[in-house]
């Protein structure tokens, strides 16, 4: 599948070398894939990505099935287009090729996120991030949609230290790069029907780390004046099994989050409160 | 009451609300959309939402006038009924995304903190820092994960709709969709349907909205019989960082913000920005509109941006047009704190940081001010009867069209900050509408025919077999179709249009129509086949393309966004006062003529015969503000007034 690179090209670019590495469906055999496409400036990965869907052709001129991905809003603010680039697992669309040839001219490796279950290529199956909110009750749990007049008044202090954390956009990259938050991938067995599937696959998900993520949606909505309600349920999510007592303190969440969002001061925190929680239950019992 | 089930396609803002509300109702919801939900192009939103707040009312600000400058600003082209319901709404909306913990800005005192927008003269609109549409987007989408864990809502997201299910009787019953990851295509049976899937932009290529807004549900729904309306009025945003794949915006908060725009009087003067000096800048927006200045509604600011790089030659770029959006006389703390988020999409995606460098930006297409068509029901007080079951319902019966898929609320220009609140509120406000309906009818999500849903299915599953199969000799490739479909729409349907170009733009779209039905797809597979899903987004294009251009060529005059300079008002030229004030009376004539013919939403019905749309034309509900010219920067603009003015009393009077 994968070619050598021609050594006349090493200096001059005038194609973009384009590594994927493809996987047609769960369970497949993952393998590598050459593409090669005529250097423009001012790309980006996701229009490397449209190119290489419209030209179907690998390399060495075989016709492929386009690369399968996922993306959105194109200006990293919806987080769809995650995947693994040259190592890194970050935002596609504000990959810029010029800057990754900077780093490395011979080309460019695009790789599926790690710790998520492949659907097809690089695109993968992130419900886990998604369910680890309602695991925390990651929401305000008003009365109703009803006119009821405003809201608290709240200090620009509180909205300048929460909304940082209000920006996640359930990307994934750090619980990508946390060592502690393992892949898990539940098979669907034959004859399963949907719901049972469902089912015995969240309560994988639940056994497993919620992820930083989530630890710092918690410490959000917990400094909500309304949202505060369910501190303790909340608490008891971390404080349980996946909780936060699984996060290593490795940090390295914090480094890749694309939002920059204080990862390790929520978990902080978060940890100081459950500790808390914890002994205040365990008098009041 | 038996229970009620109903599908909402599309999870942006008015999909969510929609949701959400109907959850409360009691209402069991099916929520379908191609990406989770938290991805939606909602989330691209940068600048606010508008409403009258206390401190505007104090300066003389209150409802009525948010309609009114909703409806000058939209040309009058937008329905007033439910504008005014919204305009009443506004402060009520933003209160409740207080109350669900949206991060709006503050003021030092801890009240929200507002900003001014495009198209009035207060400051009304809220925001929390640059991602205002992301923040109320994550509010809407929590609620709705906490009705998803209580039962009552159930997702399914990286789903396409393909059709709404009509039965014998012209009644909608439910939606097919087919799952993008294993391709099943299933029925969803439903008492009513509400789509909420957003813009067209991609019709145009590349615009400044998500790739997800293909237009592909609502032609699915024309296709299957319902009217589209005004899909001529595209607006095309004034300030986007032109890309290969996208066009960014650059939102107008940044203007908001005491943003300029400006070009160097000497054409392509090679000095970096800089260096150039205060008097050899030429702030245009501001020479030639001293009252709105760098504020000026949309559509003028994109057509003074287009004509100083078009016609004055004066783009700042020899080989690209742009010019400069300027803040760097702002402090950089305060240029961090309001406007932070959008400052960095343009350091990550250009490499350069605003606050040390003028921007460069050019219009870009932005929103569809048109959409499906939509009843509603006014009330004796102008506004909308709450609750009345035809708000908001597509002329097939229990299919509903809610959020920027609509075409009420803009007219034939949006203004900003507008578009969050019409997305919220319509989803809101139709909830108790779309329960009643429900509750009149007889028969409900539990007893449609099963014939019925099959033939839907089937019908899906044919369209879906023979694209993977049909074509095997051709060598047509959706994506160059697409490629090639929106240069064409982009130069020919956007900031100037001509009849001449508009005619021509048909017979090729008609001929890459034909063409893009034989695509041939280099993925045949039946596992997450994007390729397949794409050609069929691209088919559904062509319906909305044509609809577009058709309605832009026979609109032969100049509203809003629809700009055509042939049928463009001249300014008064005589300098005699006598003179000059018959000139003024010949231009009120003529304006009142041409509202006459032309003060009407254009109606769409699709053609299976022709492949063309049908347009006939609707009155448009104006009984609450009378129309009157909209004079930006005209010459002779103040005899005009007085003209128009003294005619209105005569009217009022007699
Ligand atoms: C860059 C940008 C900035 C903006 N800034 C502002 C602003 O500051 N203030 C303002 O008022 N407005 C702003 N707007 C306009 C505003 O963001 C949009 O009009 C609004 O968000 C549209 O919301 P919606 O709910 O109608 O649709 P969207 O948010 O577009 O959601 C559509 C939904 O439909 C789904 N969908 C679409 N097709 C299908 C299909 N075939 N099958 C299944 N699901 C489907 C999608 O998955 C998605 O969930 C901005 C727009 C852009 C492009
Ligand atoms: S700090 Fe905790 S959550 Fe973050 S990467 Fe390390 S182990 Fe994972
Ligand atoms: S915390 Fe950061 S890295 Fe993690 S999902 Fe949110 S935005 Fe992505
Ligand atoms: S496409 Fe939305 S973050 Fe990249």
């Amino acid at each position: 599948m994968t070619t050598a690179i021609e050594p006349t090209k090493k200096h001059r670019i005038d194609f973009i070398k384009i590594r994927v590495r493809r996987q047609d469906g769960p369970g497949k055999k993952p393998y590598w894939e050459l593409h090669k496409l005529p250097y423009e400036p001012e790309l980006n990965v996701i229009s490397i990505l449209q190119m290489i869907a419209a030209q179907a052709t690998t390399s060495d001129g075989k016709k492929v099935a386009p690369v399968t991905w996922d993306c959105g809003c194109l200006e990293e603010v919806c987080g769809a287009c995650t995947m693994v680039i040259n190592g890194k697992v970050r935002q596609s669309c504000s990959a810029l090729v010029d800057r990754l040839l900077e780093d490395n001219p011979d080309e460019i490796v695009l790789e599926p996120m790690r710790k998520f279950p492949v659907l097809r290529d690089l695109m993968v199956d992130r419900q886990r991030l998604f369910h680890a909110l309602k695991r925390v009750e990651a929401w305000v749990p008003v009365d109703g949609y009803y006119d009821m007049g405003p809201g608290d008044k709240q200090s620009r202090e509180a909205q300048e230290s929460n909304y940082p954390l209000s920006q996640c956009m359930s990307c994934g990259c750090c619980v990508d790069a946390c060592p502690q938050y393992l892949k898990i991938e539940v098979a669907r067995l034959d004859g399963e029907s949907d719901e049972a599937f469902e089912k015995r696959k969240l309560a994988e998900y639940e056994a497993g780390f919620v992820g930083p993520h989530a630890i710092s949606q918690a410490i959000l909505f917990n400094n909500n004046p309304t949202g505060k309600v369910l501190e303790g349920e909340r608490l008891d999510a971390l404080s349980g099994e996946g909780g936060i007592q699984i996060c290593g303190n490795a940090q390295n969440c914090v480094a890749v989050c694309p939002k920059e969002i204080p990862l390790t001061t929520s978990i902080a925190r978060a940890g100081r409160a459950t500790t808390l929680h914890v002994i205040k239950q365990w008098f009041e019992k | 009451m038996s229970e009620h089930r109903v599908v909402v396609i599309g999870g942006g803002l008015a999909g969510l609300a929609s949701a959400m509300k109907l959850a409360e109702l009691g209402v069991k919801v099916d929520l379908i959309s191609l990406t989770p939900v938290k991805r939606s192009h909602s989330v691209c939103a940068q600048g606010g939402i508008n409403s009258v707040n206390d401190s505007t009312r104090q300066l003389g600000d209150d409802e009525w006038k948010h309609l009114d400058d909703t409806v000058y600003g939209g040309d009058f082209l937008n329905h007033q009924p439910p504008v005014k319901e919204m305009a009443y709404w506004a402060p009520k909306v933003i209160d409740l995304m207080d109350r669900l913990g949206v991060t709006f800005n503050r003021t030092g005192e801890g009240f929200l903190d507002h900003r001014r927008f495009g198209g009035t003269l207060y400051k009304r609109t809220a925001f929390a820092g640059a991602t205002t549409g992301q923040q109320l987007l994550y509010a809407l989408d929590e609620q709705v994960r906490r009705w998803e864990s209580e039962g009552m809502i159930k997702k399914y997201e990286f789903w396409d709709f393909l059709n709404p299910i009509v039965d014998e009787t012209g009644r909608c019953r439910g939606a097919v969709a087919q799952d993008m990851v294993s391709m099943e295509i299933r029925a969803f049976p439903a008492d009513a349907v509400v789509v909420a899937t957003g813009g067209c932009g991609l019709v145009y290529g590349r615009s400044t909205m998500s790739v997800f807004c293909t237009g592909s549900a609502a032609s699915r729904c024309f296709q299957s019989g319902a009217k589209y309306a005004n899909g001529e009025c595209i607006q095309v945003h004034p300030t986007a960082i032109p890309g290969s794949d996208k066009l960014r915006l650059m939102s107008e908060s940044a203007r908001g913000e005491g943003g300029r725009v400006w070009v160097p009087r000497k054409a392509q003067d090679p000095r970096p920005p800089m260096e150039i000096p205060e008097n050899e800048r030429y702030y245009f927006l501001e020479e030639r509109y001293p009252a709105y200045g760098n504020l000026v509604p949309r559509d003028i600011a994109t057509r003074e941006i287009f004509d100083i790089c078009v016609n004055d030659g004066l783009s700042v770029d020899p080989d690209k047009m742009c010019v400069y959006l300027d803040l760097t006389h702002i402090p950089r703390a305060e240029l961090d704190r309001k406007l932070g988020g959008i400052l960095e999409i343009y350091e990550k995606f250009q490499g350069v940081d605003p606050r040390d460098e003028p921007m460069r930006i050019f219009p870009a297409v932005h929103y569809s001010m048109g959409g499906l068509w939509a009843d509603y029901v006014k009330s004796a007080e102008g506004g909308l009867e709450s609750g009345a079951p035809e708000n908001h319902m597509t002329n097939i019966e229990g299919l509903y069209a809610i959020g920027e898929c609509d075409y009420h609320y803009h007219g034939a220009n949006r203004l900003g900050a507008n578009s969050l609140l019409s997305c919220i509120f319509t989803g809101l406000f139709t909830g108790p509408s779309i329960l009643n309906y429900a509750n009149n009818q007889k028969s409900g999500s539990n007893d449609v025919a099963p014939e019925v849903l099959s033939a839907a299915v089937a019908k899906e599953q044919k369209r879906h077999d023979d694209l993977l199969t049909g074509n095997p000799g051709s060598d047509e490739n959706p994506y160059l179709i697409h490629q090639e479909l929106g240069n064409l729409m982009t130069r020919v349907a956007t900031v100037v249009r001509r009849n001449d170009q508009l005619a021509d733009a048909i017979e090729k779209v008609k001929e890459l129509h034909e063409r893009a039905m034989k695509v041939n797809l280099s993925d045949s597979g039946s596992w997450t086949n994007q390729n397949v899903i794409f050609a069929k987004a691209l088919q559904d294009m062509f319906p909305l393309a044509k609809t577009i251009l058709q309605g832009a060529l026979l609109r032969d005059e100049c509203r809003g966004a629809h700009y055509k300079p042939d049928f463009e008002k001249p300014s008064l030229t005589a300098e005699d006062p006598a003179e000059r004030r018959r000139q003024a009376e010949v231009w009120c004539d003529e304006f009142e003529a041409n509202n006459e013919r032309f003060l009407k939403s254009t109606i769409a019905g699709w053609n299976h015969d022709t492949q063309m749309p049908d347009i006939t034309y609707e009155d448009v509900d104006t009984s609450l503000i009378p129309p009157r010219p909209r004079l930006y920067g005209l010459v002779g603009a103040e005899e005009i007034e007085e003209v128009w003015n003294e005619r209105a009393r005569a009217k009022a009077e007699g």
